[in-house]
């Protein structure tokens, strides 16, 4: 099993969960989550005087996958969320070791 | 002879002015903090509404109001003494209960102006020691200079609606607390930006309607002269409003909705002192350069001379409301479609009474500040450790936090 996580820009959110509802993922958190990466931070004016936004809002993915649709779901991710502006986020792909469901007990794939 | 009209309209603008501050001011202010202290500034508005409150009943009304020297009215009126259901407020058609009410909403005010100096940083004790004693010892005298029969308004000073009273004795006030208390940890540089901008607008708008209480309120009547008095404001409103957001859009190349709002209120404190006397195209001109003086001075203020009037209370109310004053005596020109100056009196006359009482104003707001502030340092300190500072004053001051999310 694979845990996929993704930091994408927010307004690529409802793209993106259309996108993996379409591949066939059934089910995934999502976070507000704020970070940067090489494209630093914005600068915001109030009033005449520079704000430096260190942090720049984004949305946090996470979904849990068999490995064998790890990629078809990592692919799914990146076409969806990319705008081709800096910012657009980054994937990250986690061996996952196991998984639960808490109504039934299930472990394993069974589980996702 | 009591007029039900006046005193019906009275009573309606008492409320409007006192909705200015409660929640008006204190969510235009509140929006323009970091998140953990937006309690804190509505906290220092709203008690400030109440210690002005229980002031104004046991002797301020009575030193600003009651018959007394060109310099301080007298101890007739403490706690209203001889002020009943049938008496009404001298010169008037209203009741002087309601005189009083409306006044008071004014003395609310002002203090509360000053709370955008010293947000994030200010010890809440020291917060009320220093708005209580700045009430008997700045607005109450200078109210009675003014309004009361003291010696400015011996003199023919023209403020219809506090331009010196309200925003000049705050904004001069609000530049002295500033210096002394010093910057918030990370000025200029390193500042957090306004945590909510949209509830900055929420309270500029009420503020703009309030006002409407504010200037036609004034009146003292309901009549032709409320009616001028609110288009007017209302125009000079909407003018600096697009003054402030063109120039930053021209110079940022985004338009603010902070800027925008910002535009409108330093518009409405510019036409206050003029708005019982002007018409409605003089309006768009103090509105003009209202909008534009008090966008320079923000940043002359903050950039040239590194001062943290957080909130821009100087620039904005002190800037505005002595533009507003020295401009009155021009556009209350009958030519000009103003009200007219009393007969015999000239223009020159005029400017020069009101360039006396933005002089006399800005001297006696800033050395008694300045002797109030150092006092309350004294007495009970005025800064939280920079700890508390950082941490935020919702959570180490009120043990609150503004949102529990």
């Amino acid at each position: 099993m694979r845990f996929i996580v993704a930091v994408i820009q927010p307004h690529k959110l409802d793209a993106v969960r259309e996108a993996l509802a379409k591949a066939g993922v059934q089910g995934l958190t999502v976070s507000e989550v704020r970070g940067f990466g090489r494209q630093k931070g914005h600068r915001e004016i109030y009033r005449g005087a520079e704000y430096d936004i260190a942090y720049v809002p984004k949305v946090k993915l996470e979904v849990a996958v068999p490995a064998d649709f790890a990629e078809r779901v990592v692919e799914t991710i990146r076409d969806s969320a990319r705008t081709g502006n800096i910012g657009d986020g980054k994937i990250f792909v986690l061996a996952l070791e196991s998984a639960i469901r808490v109504r039934t007990g299930e472990t394993g794939a069974s589980a996702l | 002879m009591l007029n039900a009209g006046d005193t019906a309209w009275l009573l309606t603008a008492t409320t409007l002015v006192l909705f200015m501050t409660l929640p008006g001011l204190a969510m235009f202010y509140g929006g323009l903090v970091r998140a953990p202290n937006v309690l804190s500034v509505l906290m220092h508005c709203f008690a400030i509404g109440c210690l002005v409150s229980i002031l104004w009943l046991i002797c301020a009304y009575s030193l600003a109001f009651a018959p007394g020297t060109p310099w301080i009215g007298g101890l007739s009126k403490i706690f209203l003494n001889g002020v009943g259901r049938q008496t009404l407020a001298p010169n008037t058609t209203v009741p002087e209960t309601v005189f009083f009410m409306f006044q008071m909403t004014f003395a609310i005010i002002t203090p509360a102006l000053i709370v955008g100096a010293f947000v994030e940083r200010m010890k809440f004790e020291s917060v009320l020691l220093f708005c209580g004693l700045w009430l008997l010892v700045v607005y109450v005298p200078v109210a009675h200079w003014v309004w009361g029969g003291g010696w400015l308004n011996s003199m023919g000073i023209m403020d219809f609606a506090g331009g010196l009273v309200v925003h000049l004795s705050a904004g001069a006030s609000a530049l002295v607390v500033a210096v002394l208390l010093g910057p918030r940890t990370g000025f200029p540089g390193d500042l957090k930006p306004p945590h909510a901008p949209w509830m900055t607008m929420v309270g500029a708008s009420m503020l703009w309607v309030g006002w409407f209480g504010f200037n036609a309120g004034s009146a003292l009547t309901a009549g032709g002269d409320a009616g001028m008095a609110m288009t007017v404001t209302h125009i000079s409103a909407a003018t600096a409003s697009l003054v402030w957001v063109a120039i930053e859009w021209a110079k940022f190349r985004k338009p603010s909705l902070v800027g925008m709002v910002t535009g409108t209120i330093a518009g409405l404190a510019t036409i206050t002192p003029a708005s019982g006397f002007v018409g409605p195209a003089s309006a768009l001109v103090i509105g003009l350069i209202g909008g534009a003086a008090c966008y320079f001075v923000v940043s002359i203020v903050k950039q040239r001379f590194e001062i943290d009037d957080s909130l821009d209370v100087f620039a904005v109310h002190g800037v505005g409301g002595a533009t507003g004053i020295l401009l009155t005596a021009i556009c209350v020109d009958a030519a000009l479609g103003g009200a007219g100056l009393p007969e015999l009196r000239s223009m020159s006359y005029q400017f020069a009474v009101q360039l006396l009482g933005v002089i006399a104003i800005l001297v006696w707001s800033v050395v008694a500040s300045y002797a109030i502030v150092i006092g309350v340092k004294a007495a009970v300190g005025l800064r939280v450790g920079k700890e508390d500072e950082e941490k935020g004053l919702d959570q180490t001051t009120h043990g609150e936090s503004g949102y529990n999310i």
